[in-house]
């Protein structure tokens, strides 16, 4: 039998279900549980098994007869506001007080398949003319003309408010939504036309509404994954491989027997986990244990990592390619040329991965933290051998994850032993198999090469980069692209070498920011860049990496950025401009230019050319850097200005301001902005200076906290300074990832601007600051 | 497994548990408390810190064994979404949370630190919270929030 967890069944009564015959036969699919027992009094439909929401009306908004609003989204919270903020929108768009709509996120069996909550895309998403924001806007429309034949009014004499429909002129005569449409379905396709409320008449949106999960948050009410629980629920653990690519040799059942709480040792290919009664039971009987692995192949030193990459095969894309770049390299007054090196970083998540899978003969529960409830439910069900019909999933919140943490893979561990043992199971990772196996951001290698006129203004712009990749996502169908997949037997997305790049066709989609922003970005006639340099090619070699890797945080946006904003700001120190100055010059883009001069502004910037004039090398020196984006190309602007303070003698850099301007759009909700850039910038700070994952020839070595350095709690912080951009004409764009872009290169060039020594590597350790600067001539 | 008496949020607790288990197990597992969080099991990053006796600490590391005859408070302990404690109030005015894995180890390792010294500066306060970690770097509204609880606390 299927269980919900008590605060599920609050959440779906609270929700107004039962809606079992409003749904039915909605349009929407029925999706049939074989639980009768679970779903009784809660009928759940979904639609559409492709990511692209609904066209249908009622798969997003009910009203209740009491007018109360649920909305259904497929796009969820995990920290960054977005729970609250698609509240807000709903209550906006729909003309309801805040305090009547209930949102009901990623439930397979309940919301719309979104696909994947990821690369800051539910603000435009869900905010601007599709999807939850055109259902509210559909809803209101549709209500409206409804009221108008019950009221007996044009509906051009009606307006929308608090819930109700009332005539302009005599506001007494007047229909409430529940009274319109209570407990029906509206029955009607999403309208593309229907109007939404312009951002300047927003009462609801744009104000800074307080986050609806934070009393529970802050009182150890709320539930995570991690405390699910459900009747009859056993433990269970996993145990890794001794090192990627090691296989089972032999598992030795003997040495856990009579343990503890042992319910069964589960082998699987060469994925092996236990089940326990309780946690700690579980927890040591994967630690005892004994199995013997078949060690996976030599790892290359990590010293040679960014030397490796560039001898691998790859597979070539190339973005941009004016054909004229090595001409005009060669006839340019000078070139200038840097290379770059972004190591592997980790998620890391707070709390390791964690979820509850009730796997039972024909159909499953899974309480996942995952990112990508439907991909999840379908890979799950191929894991499990059930149709994807036959699995629910739910999401959970889980610890912070900024990209693909353990939660797909600790889902699907949960599931197998589930199914293995034919009872709920609860896995819990440990910190080691968190950090050992999770999906890491992507190695770089970047070389830069820039030709200048003799009036010091860039003609030719190239870039060519080699990154480490392996799995990812798993989308849909590439259960294989985490650990777990692939110790099943399953395989990661396919490797195909392609040497050389065939030549660029498409208009160029900078959605990965490997193009600078400085250049023209032109294919055939499009002109797709935010900048002015016309000769330009834009290379990338994708190897395979030895790891894991997926999505983190602005992932390779981050380190492309790293190496063109750095390398921007080591061309403008070349030709002595200064580095704002310099970056408008090759500018073209409105909207990064705006947030250039407002942060500049902010900052009160002092035009002059980096480094600061030369003083004393002892002693601590102080510099300032700037670094802009356009995310993605077009999906927030953000500039941002870094004070930092280096002491010369332990090469340590204190960060003492930072300047953020960014741009995204009309503002839903500011408070909540605000607190993604600040810790943007304060996660790009820790990114910056300290974070490596490191190796040594047989596996992975950063294993804990004194292994992996994030910046604690208690680190000096800097002054934040946020110039928050309204655009109430633009569309929504995305907020999350945008400052952390740039967080790296802003303090590379405080510290060049500090010093004079630039440091082309991340992270900016002490010791690697100190060497840089005792290798000043 | 042995029957072991714990005093938790002053309620007495009675658990059928191994003596070794980590005290955050019992908590989570058998008390079914949401507050107390398994982030490391090492006693690395302070999400699993419970006030026992009027000091923080590891429950992660530490064995129920331990801390049978001590009073432990859990984030549950303090308040509730309707009374919240004080200084779970200054965290929701002061909005200091993203994914909010971390609040409970934070807000009750400011706690027990501000108990002690009611007069603590802000670096004092940041040197208390030097073993915590935030991985959303909700930092600058955790001590805004911090802060103003021990202004308030200390006035």
């Amino acid at each position: 039998m299927t269980t919900l967890t008590s605060d599920a069944r609050r959440a779906l009564t609270r929700a107004g279900f039962s809606r079992r015959s409003f749904l039915k036969g909605s349009g929407a699919v029925i999706v049939t549980f074989a639980s009768a027992s679970v779903m009784d009094d809660m009928s759940v439909f979904a639609q559409g098994f492709n990511g692209t929401g609904s066209p249908q009306l009622d798969s997003w908004i009910a009203i209740a007869a009491d007018g109360s609003v649920t909305a259904y989204t497929g796009k969820c919270e995990f920290g960054q506001g977005l729970h609250t903020a698609q509240m807000q929108l709903v209550a906006e768009e729909l003309c309801v007080p805040f305090s009547r709509v209930r949102l009901i996120q990623c439930d397979t069996s309940m919301t719309p398949d979104q696909g994947t909550t990821s690369g800051q895309q539910s603000h435009p998403t869900n905010f601007n003319r599709t999807n939850l924001a055109l259902a509210a806007a559909t809803a209101r429309e549709t209500l409206i003309r409804l009221a108008a034949t019950q009221l007996n009014a044009p509906m051009q004499n009606l307006v929308a408010r608090d819930g109700a429909v009332s005539v302009r002129a005599t506001p007494s005569r007047r229909v409430s939504y529940g009274a319109l449409i209570g407990g029906k379905k509206f029955n009607v396709q999403l309208n593309p036309k229907a109007a939404r409320i312009h951002p300047r008449d927003w009462t609801v949106l744009g104000t800074p509404v307080q986050r609806v999960d934070m009393r529970a948050m802050a009182t150890g009410e709320f539930e995570f994954v991690h405390n699910v629980r459900v009747p009859g629920m056993l433990h269970g653990r996993v145990v890794r491989p001794s090192s990627p690519g090691a296989t089972v040799m032999s598992v030795d059942e003997g040495s856990v027997r009579g343990m503890p709480g042992l319910v069964k040792v589960v082998v699987k290919n060469n994925f092996i986990g236990v089940v326990a009664g309780k946690p700690w039971q579980a927890a040591q009987i994967a630690e005892k244990l004994r199995v013997t692995w078949t060690p996976g192949p030599r790892l290359s030193p990590q010293r040679d990592a960014y030397e490796q990459i560039r001898k691998e095969p790859s597979t070539d894309t190339l973005l941009v390619d004016s054909g004229d770049v090595d001409k005009m390299l060669a006839s340019a007054a000078t070139v200038l040329r840097a290379t770059y090196h972004h190591p592997y970083q980790m998620h890391g998540s707070i709390g390791t991965s964690c979820a509850v899978a009730d796997v039972q003969a024909d159909e499953a529960t899974v309480w996942s933290a995952t990112q990508s409830v439907f991909p999840t439910r379908n890979t799950t069900a191929a894991i499990l051998g059930l149709k994807p019909e036959q699995v629910r999933v739910i999401y959970t919140r889980g610890a912070g994850c900024y990209g693909i943490n353990g939660a797909d893979t600790v889902s699907y561990d949960a599931a197998v032993l589930s199914q293995a043992v034919g009872k709920p199971v609860r896995v819990q990772l440990s910190r080691k198999d968190e950090m050992a196996w999770e999906n890491y951001g992507n190695l770089f290698a970047i070389d830069q090469r820039a030709g200048i006129d003799a009036s010091g203004t860039i003609v030719a712009w190239d870039y060519e980069a080699w990154s480490a990749a392996r799995g990812g996502r798993p989308g849909y169908n590439t259960p294989g692209n985490v650990v777990t997949g692939t110790l099943l037997g399953l395989n990661p997305a396919p490797f195909n070498p392609r040497t050389p790049a065939p030549a660029p066709t498409q208009p160029l989609n900078n959605n990965l920011n490997t193009a600078p922003s400085y250049i023209a970005g032109r294919v055939e006639s499009s002109h797709n860049g935010a900048g002015v340099v016309r000769s330009e090619r834009v290379l990338s070699h994708r190897v395979r990496s030895p790891f894991f890797t997926g999505p983190l945080r602005a992932p390779e946006r981050l380190q492309n950025t790293f190496a063109h904003e750095c390398f921007m700001d080591e061309v403008a120190a070349h030709v002595k401009a200064d580095p704002v100055e310099y970056r408008l010059r090759h500018l073209n883009h409105p909207r990064l230019k705006g947030a250039i001069q407002a942060a500049a502004k902010a900052a009160n910037w002092q035009a002059r050319p980096s480094p600061r004039p030369a003083t004393d090398t002892t002693g601590t020196a102080s510099g300032r850097g700037m670094a802009c984006v356009c995310y993605e190309g077009d999906n927030g602007f953000v500039a941002m200005i870094a004070d930092v303070d280096v002491n010369q003698s332990t090469g340590q850099v204190h960060v003492t301001r930072l300047v953020v301007a960014q741009d995204c759009g009309p503002i839903s909700n500011p408070d909540g902005m605000r607190n993604q850039i600040e810790g943007g910038a304060l996660q790009g700070m820790s990114r910056a200076l300290g974070e490596m994952v490191t190796w040594d020839e047989e596996k992975i070595t950063s294993i804990d906290w004194r292994t992996y350095r994030s910046l604690p709690l208690g680190f000096a912080i800097p002054r934040i300074q946020t110039v928050l951009i309204n655009q109430p004409d633009e569309e929504a764009c995305g907020s999350g990832e945008t400052a952390i872009t740039v967080v790296a290169a802003a303090l590379g060039n405080a510290i060049f601007d500090a010093t004079g020594v630039r440091i082309r590597e991340v992270p900016f350790t002490p010791e690697r600051v100190k060497a840089a600067m005792n290798s000043r001539s | 497994m042995a029957t072991l008496n714990l005093k938790v949020n002053g309620r007495s607790r009675a658990v059928d548990v191994d003596p070794a288990t980590p005290l955050l197990f019992v908590l989570s597992d058998d008390l079914e408390l949401r507050g107390p969080k398994f982030g490391c099991g090492l006693g690395q990053c302070g999400s699993c810190t419970v006030i026992s006796n009027g000091q923080a600490i590891r429950s992660c590391i530490t064995p129920v064994s331990a801390v049978m005859s001590a009073e432990i408070t859990t984030l549950e302990g303090l308040g509730t979404p309707e009374k919240p404690h004080r200084i779970q109030q200054a965290f929701i005015d002061e909005q200091a949370a993203q994914c909010g894995f971390c609040l409970s180890g934070v807000m009750l390792t400011a706690k027990a630190f501000l108990d002690k010294n009611p007069r603590a500066t802000d670096e004092q306060i940041q040197q208390a919270l030097s073993g915590v970690l935030c991985r959303c770097f909700g930092n600058v509204r955790m001590l805004k929030a911090i802060s103003r609880y021990a202004k308030g606390a200390s006035a």
